[in-house]
Parts: structure tokens; sequence; C-alpha cells
């Protein structure tokens, strides 16, 4: 995975070998088909989009990848290696992680901690190390929160490890989700919906600080309302349509596709967020 | 643990040595050190319940049973077979241990009022082993002949020399606990608590660690019970019964579910309550607890801790 | 007593404790139906509605009909009061908390009765005299006809009510789904306070009608109520024709093991169903899967 990857990349749709590929994912509730053919390769080193009206799929197709849910049907590869129908902890282990769409902090453990928590796959040490406090434990705990602190700086909120994640406001929430998404030392995350309740000036910095994470080398999946913000920072968008893929492309594609524009049944594309999402 | 901690740690366990000599030295409440004994040893048990339900958000109603388990095996192995009493706690401790990892697997798969329930069936089918198993167990009429613990030869039979060794385990208990809760581990606990998906998405596994506090709860329980089996020497199904699983989630509620301070003071308060202040009350004092367990989740949801001040602690109670 | 008989003889004693645990079962899932609380009580109503008709026929002379009627409302009432005094005060809380409120109940209950009747277990007259009819050679008391004939009726009437009345189909809403029952201008507030009124009348009426073949002690609740719970969970919790199959079935397991295999563990048969129900088919019997991931267990 290259440091920095550029565009250019992203334009010829399938350079680079695939991180993650989705082959034929079909997800039934009930008798509601929630999924249904998603093929789909994410390819590494770049920010992918997931964008469709509401009930696309785009959250569903994300428990499938993270693991939340077992597709009914077919299969997802990380590197190769088939992933669906493991359990969520162990695809984190093997370098997927995720943000929710409502924020699922930690409320009443501290800014810090969350991020602390997020390092729990790439750490050992158990009961006995920790209640004896053996000296292996104790340097892997100094650890934690080292690199903890570092991924909270490199979201720029340092300042505020002390406090109860709880008390954040929501912005800060969203970011701190990405920050202990990052913890877990990902090849790929799964961003649900991070700009949903920001204002602008936030989604702009939430923009940079995607960038500045593809930028680390971390594949970013990104599902997202706010088109102005897909479009400006997406290499590939993937577009669902009532749980089957529509089309997928560079946004300069995306966006001329007339296919889309009717899926959206007049909503611009390029309107701000508060006229496109729901 | 913090420095907050280390001071009140401090300050309980200078109290706690002292309270022999000044207890022994006015009558009137001389007899509080045998009282003292059991709530060192029923500080055990809720320790690891603490860490349970408190923590990592699990309700067992079953801690009576592996508190039974353990004191029965401490009982039958020294009465029965002639065993030392300190081999026999370890015994006690796997046996407890092995049991929880049978229950805790398909029961940890449930949650809330369900979780609830199993414990509680689980708590009253080894409550009716206990009484059936005659040979073994001596029935409903009790186990007797139980030797008193002996150490290095000594025979441990003063309340005083019981007293040091049951309050020195509690505290080992209490500072092992703090150094879990403040650890990797204790996080992924709370974690679990809070936001147990999430936990799971970011590579926790929740079921192993619900099942490692599930039974590490049950071999602090089966150790209070050895402790509990040579103190008295004589064993009686009644201990072990739903009311003592009850009796043990109230005195962590009492004190404070989140909180290991809260979990000992809970217990000290409770024993004596039950065993000093409700004498007069006889067989009435289940409405006594009925009473404050209605009162404190009502009112009280987060124990008499919470009339405390915090500390600065931003994570307020580890 | 060959063992032709001894078989008949135990299909009716488990058919008739069975019984019991149906009407537990049932009053589980009247008041899960309606606010998804499991009310760790329920065994209490039983104890209490036994020892009320004894009350009132020992005490102030009631026949039994009259004493019968007067159990199941008091006991309608300590229904009511413990969720219009106690639970409507914490609705709010974490189930960890009703968990634990519904126990602190249980044991002032049972408090309250060992206050009131003591330790001793207490018996009523069978609802009507008479010589057991024998059938096949074994017995069958008159009274086991009576609890077989109220499980009935209760069944028969709740069905009625569920589908046929206007409050009974509201019930049923607010179990679908409280926010738009509430929204459509039912009264969910009264609708569970009718729930637990419903669910303690039932457990009275049980009590009452298996105290002549049982006798009745304060401590009876807990048991009672975790076999109960038991039938509600084996036939599906909410389930009501699923709460009657699994408790005749539960009872007759029960009785089954107590004459074949060991009298003393006959009590943990309906426990370990319990656990295996739990651990293996939380959804129950008659339950759906699908319905049951979007419960709280």
């Amino acid at each position: 995975m290259s440091a920095e990857s550029p565009i250019s990349a992203a334009v010829d749709g399938q350079a680079g070998p695939p991180l993650l590929e989705l082959k034929d994912v079909q997800m039934m509730f009930g008798g509601v088909m929630a999924l249904r053919g998603v093929n789909h390769r994410v390819i590494a080193g770049r920010i992918n989009s997931v964008i469709g009206p509401n009930g696309a799929g785009k959250t569903t197709l994300f428990n499938c990848i993270s693991g939340l849910l077992k597709p009914t049907e077919g299969g997802v590869y990380l590197d190769g290696e088939r992933i669906d129908g493991l359990p969520p902890h162990r695809i984190a282990q093997m370098g997927v992680s995720r943000t929710f769409q409502h924020v699922a902090l930690f409320k009443h453990m501290t800014v810090l901690e969350n991020v602390m928590v997020g390092r729990h796959p790439r750490t050992r040490s158990g009961f006995l190390a920790a209640g004896f406090r053996f000296p292996g434990m104790r340097r892997e705990e100094g650890l934690i929160r080292e690199e903890a602190l570092s991924h909270l700086e490199f979201v720029g909120m340092g300042d505020l490890a002390d406090i109860p994640a709880g008390s954040l406001p929501l912005g800060k929430q969203k970011i701190l989700e990405i920050a202990r998404a990052l913890a877990t030392g990902p090849k790929l995350v799964l961003l649900d919906e991070p700009a949903g309740g920001l204002n602008m000036k936030e989604t702009e910095e939430l923009g940079e600080l995607i960038q500045r994470v593809c930028g680390k080398g971390v594949t970013v999946l990104l599902v997202e309302h706010d088109m102005n913000l897909v479009m400006d920072i997406s290499h590939h968008i993937l577009v669902l349509y009532f749980g089957e893929p529509l089309t997928e492309g560079p946004p300069s594609e995306v966006k001329a596709n007339p296919a889309v524009i009717r899926a959206y049944l007049g909503e611009s594309l390029t309107d701000p967020p508060a006229a496109s999402s729901k | 643990m913090q420095k907050r901690d280390w001071l009140i740690f401090l300050a309980v366990a200078v109290f706690l040595a002292i309270f022999p000599f000044i207890a022994a030295r006015i009558s009137a409440i001389s007899h509080y050190i045998d009282i003292m004994v059991f709530a060192g040893i029923f500080s055990i048990v809720s320790l690891g319940l603490c860490m349970l339900m408190g923590y990592a958000g699990q309700v067992s109603m079953a801690q009576a049973a592996f508190f039974g388990i353990g004191a029965y095996t401490s009982g039958i192995l020294t009465s029965h077979f002639h065993w030392h009493p300190l081999p026999a706690i370890p015994i006690g401790c796997l046996l407890s241990a092995a049991v929880a990892w049978l229950v805790g697997v398909p029961a940890l798969r449930l949650k809330g009022h369900y979780l609830a329930m199993a414990t509680l069936g689980f708590g009253e089918i080894v409550h009716i082993v206990l009484n059936q198993e005659v040979e073994w167990t001596g029935g409903p009429s009790g186990l007797v002949d139980i030797p008193s613990l002996k150490i290095l030869g000594v025979r441990i039979s003063s309340e005083e020399a019981w007293y040091y060794i049951v309050w020195t385990a509690a505290l080992c208990t209490l500072i092992f606990c703090f150094n879990v809760l403040r650890s990797r581990v204790g996080r992924a606990l709370r974690a679990i608590h809070e936001e147990e998906t999430a936990a799971d998405a970011m590579g926790v596994p929740t079921a192993r660690f619900k099942l490692q506090v599930f039974v590490l709860s049950a071999v602090l329980a089966a150790i209070a019970g050895s402790f509990y089996t040579h103190y008295v020497t004589f064993l009686n199904p009644g201990t072990f019964d739903l009311m003592w699983s009850i009796r043990f989630v109230l005195m962590v509620m009492l004190g404070g579910v989140q909180s290991l301070w809260g979990a000992v003071l809970g217990t000290v308060l409770l024993t004596f309550i039950g065993n000093e202040w409700l004498r007069v009350f006889a067989d009435f004092d289940i409405l006594v607890y009925g009473a404050i367990l209605l009162l404190v989740a009502l009112f009280l949801p987060d124990g008499l801790v919470s009339i405390f001040p915090k500390g600065r602690s931003a994570s307020g109670n580890v | 007593m060959d063992f032709g008989a001894g078989w008949v003889q135990y299909l009716f004693s488990g058919l008739t404790t069975g019984a019991i645990y149906a009407l537990v079962a049932i009053g589980y899932n009247i008041i899960y139906n309606v606010t998804e609380v499991i009310n760790f009580a329920q065994g209490e109503f039983v104890m209490l509605g036994g020892l009320m008709a004894v009350f009132f026929v020992g005490t102030l002379h009631f026949p039994i009909p009259a004493a019968f009627v007067c159990a199941v409302l008091t006991v309608s009432c300590v229904g009511l009061a413990m969720d219009r005094f106690v639970l409507s005060r914490a609705r709010n809380k974490s189930v960890l908390s009703l968990i634990i409120i519904t126990i602190a109940v249980s044991i002032l209950l049972k408090g309250a009765a060992m206050f009131e009747w003591g330790k001793d277990p207490y018996t009523l007259p069978p609802f009507t005299q008479g010589e057991p009819i024998t059938i096949f050679g074994a017995a069958l008391q008159l009274q086991a006809l009576w609890v077989l004939g109220i499980v009935a009726l209760v069944v028969v009437l709740l069905s009625i009510f569920f589908h046929r009345s206007m409050y009974g189909k509201a019930m049923l809403a607010c179990a679908d789904n409280p926010r738009a029952a509430r929204l459509s201008g039912i009264p969910v507030r009264q609708m569970v306070l009718l729930s637990f009124l419903l669910s303690a009348g039932i457990g009275a009426a049980a009590g009452a009608v298996i105290t002549p073949i049982s006798l009745m002690e304060y401590d009876r609740g807990a048991l009672l109520g975790l076999k109960g719970f038991g039938a509600a969970a084996l036939g599906g919790l909410g389930q009501f024709f699923g709460a009657l199959a699994a408790g005749l079935f539960l009872g007759l397991a029960e009785s089954f093991c107590a004459g074949y295999l060991s009298s003393g563990y006959k009590d943990a048969v309906a426990l370990l169903l319990l656990l295996m129900v739990l651990f293996f088919k939380p959804e129950g019997l008659f339950g759906s899967r699908e319905a049951a991931k979007l419960k709280r267990f």
C-alpha cells in the first residue's frame, strides 16, 4: 500500500489488487431482500464510497462486511481470505474496523479509554497478567496508552483525553469513533455516515481527516448522505439502489449517470446536505 | 489503582488492622470481630459479583451456588476423606470454575431477564442437589465434623486469627480486581457492558470475556466458601439457597454496583444488619431485606457510594 | 397398585400440577406481552392466592366460591398496587433494576405471608365433596377436575378477551408496538395496570384451586414461579397456547420422574428443562426465531 494514493489510480477503475471483494452478496430479512447480487471490489489505498437513497442497503452492507450480519448468500473476501460468517472481533483482528451510524461509544469511559479499547486486538494480556500486574502487562499498558494518545492527536482531540466520551458534542463523538476505529490498526476502515449531524465546518474538517486517514495507507469505505463530501473526497463510488448495485465509477461519471439521477428522484446530487440527506 | 484509591485503601487497611484491638476492649462490641470475619468472607464473593454485574453487566442469581460448591468441596474432602484443608481449597475452586464454565457457555449468550432466570434455575438445582445427596452432604441435617483451618501445622481457631486471614484475603482480592479493572481486560469488560456490539467490532471477543469474568466470580465465591466451611465447621444447605444469592446481589447493589469499594461497604453493612441489628426480627428479616432491596433499586440505583463525592479520576469509578 | 394404574395415576397428578404451571406461565405472558418485563414475583401471586383463600374460608368462614372470588380479587389488587406504586416509579430504568425490583417485591410478599401465616402449610377443603373417581384403577380427585376446569375456563376467557373485546385487542397492540399504540389513542398506562391485575388474578386462581390438593405455605412462590417460567419459555414467551401445552408437559415430566426415577429430584426436572430451553432454544417450541431476535434476551 503506497502512503500516497494518486487520484489517477482511482480513475482507472480496477488498478491494484482488491483489498476487499464482495462476491454476489445477498441478504434477506424474513422475506425482505435487503441486498441482492452485490459484486464489488474495494481497491487498497483509496477512498471508496457507497451511496444510495435511504433503504438502499448501505448499512446492511457494512454489517455484512464487519461480521455483525452473515450474508444469506455470497462471500466476503479480505485479501483473498473469506471472512463472512466470522465473528466481528475476528474480522477486526484481521484488519477491518468501523464506525457506527448511530454513535456507539462507551459513553461512561473517558475519551482516551475509548481509544484504548480500540487497541484490544493488537494486545494480549489477560486476567492473570492484569490482576497481578506482570511486568509484560505493565509495559503493554504503557504502550496502549501512548498509541491511543497518538491516535487521539491524529484526529485532533489530544486535549480531550480525560473527559467522559458521553459528554462530548455529537461532532466530536463522531470523530472519536474514527480514532477508536483507527486504533485497532485496520487495513480497511468502514465509516457509516460520519457527517450525519455535523455542521458545514465540521464536515469540511471531517473530509480532511478522512483524506489524512487514507494518506496513512488505510483504505476507506464510506457510506455518506452528504453528496458534496462524497464527491469531493471519493476516488471511487458504488451506487446501491434497493439492495442492488446500480452503477460504480469515479465521482465525475457517477454524477453524470442518468440512472443515478433518476434513482435519487430529482434530489440534486450537488445540493447541500440538508436537501439530500433524508 | 489510582492515588485516591490507594489512600482509601491505606486508611481502610489501618482501620481493619486496629479494629480487633479496639473491639476486644469494649465488651459491647467484642463480638463484632466474629461478624467482621463473615463480612470479610462475603466480601470476597461480592467483589467477584461486582466485577461480573457492575462492570461486565451480566446478572448472576447463582453466587450462593458457587459459594456452596466451594464450601461443600472443602467440607466433604476434609470430613469424609480427611484431607488437609489447604489443598482442598484449590480443588473447590477448580470444581466451581469447571461448573461455571459449563453453565456459562450457554447461559451468557442470554441477556437480562433470561440470564437472571437461567442462573436462578441453576442455583436452585445446586440447592436441590445439596439437599438430596445425603450420603455426601448430610442433606438437610447438615455436614458436620469439619476440621478448622491449619496453616503450617498451626490450627487456626481464634477469631482474631481468622479475622486477619480473611481480611488479608479480601484486600488481596480487592487489589487484584482493581488491577484487572485498570487494564486492557477491565476496559474490555466495561466496553461490553456499555455497547456490546461496538466492543465486538473493536476486536473484543465478548463471549470469551463474559465467560472469563463469570468463572472468576465463581472461583472467588468458591474460595470464600472454603473459608466459610472451616470457620463455622458446619454446613447446611440453607446457606446456599436462592435467598443467599439475592443477599449477595443486595450487598453489591447496596454499596454501589459500579464500585469495588461499594461492594465491600455494602457487604459489611449487610452482614451487620443480618447478624446484629436485625436479630430482633428473627425470621422476619426477609421483610427488611426486601425493603432495602426495593428502596435501593428505586431510589439509590448507584448505591451508597454515589452519596460520596467522586474523585478527580475521570473514569469516576475505577 | 399395578404398573398400569401407576401410570394413569402419574398422568392425573402430572396434568393437575401442569395445569398450575400453565396458569403461572400465562401470568408471565400477559405482563410480558404488554411491558416486556418478566415479573419475578409471579409465583408469589399463586402463594398469596392460596393463602388468601385459606384466610377467607378459615378465618372469615366464607363459603368456598365466595372465598375463591375474594382471594382472586384481593391478589389482583396486590398486582395492581405492585405496578401502580412500585414498578411504574422505575419504568425507565435498566433491565437489571427491573429484575431487582420484581425480586424485591417477591421477597416482600413472601415475608408478609410468613408474618401473617407463619411457616406452616395450610389446606383448604376441596371445592366439592365426594369420593375420587376411579379410572383404570387410578384415583382422580374431584379437586383435580376443578383445577383442569378452571385452567380451561381461563384459557377460553382469555382468548375471547384478546380476540373479541376492544380492551384485549388494545392490549395486544401495546405489546406489538407501544408507541404506535399510544399514538392511536390506546391508554398504554391503563393497559399495563390491567395486565398486572389480570396476571395476579390468574395466579391467585391457580393458588386457590391447587391448595386443597397440595397445601400452600409462604415459601412456595419462588419454585412455582421458576417452573411456571420454564413453561412460559418452553412454550415461547408471549404464546398462550404454547404456555398451556408446555405447562402440561412440564407437569407430566415432573410427575413421571417422581414416579419412576427419584422423588427427591422431581423439582430439578422442571428446572433442568428450563435450563435446556434457555440454553438451546430460547425462543421456545412455539415462538418464532425471528421475533425472538427482536426481544430483549
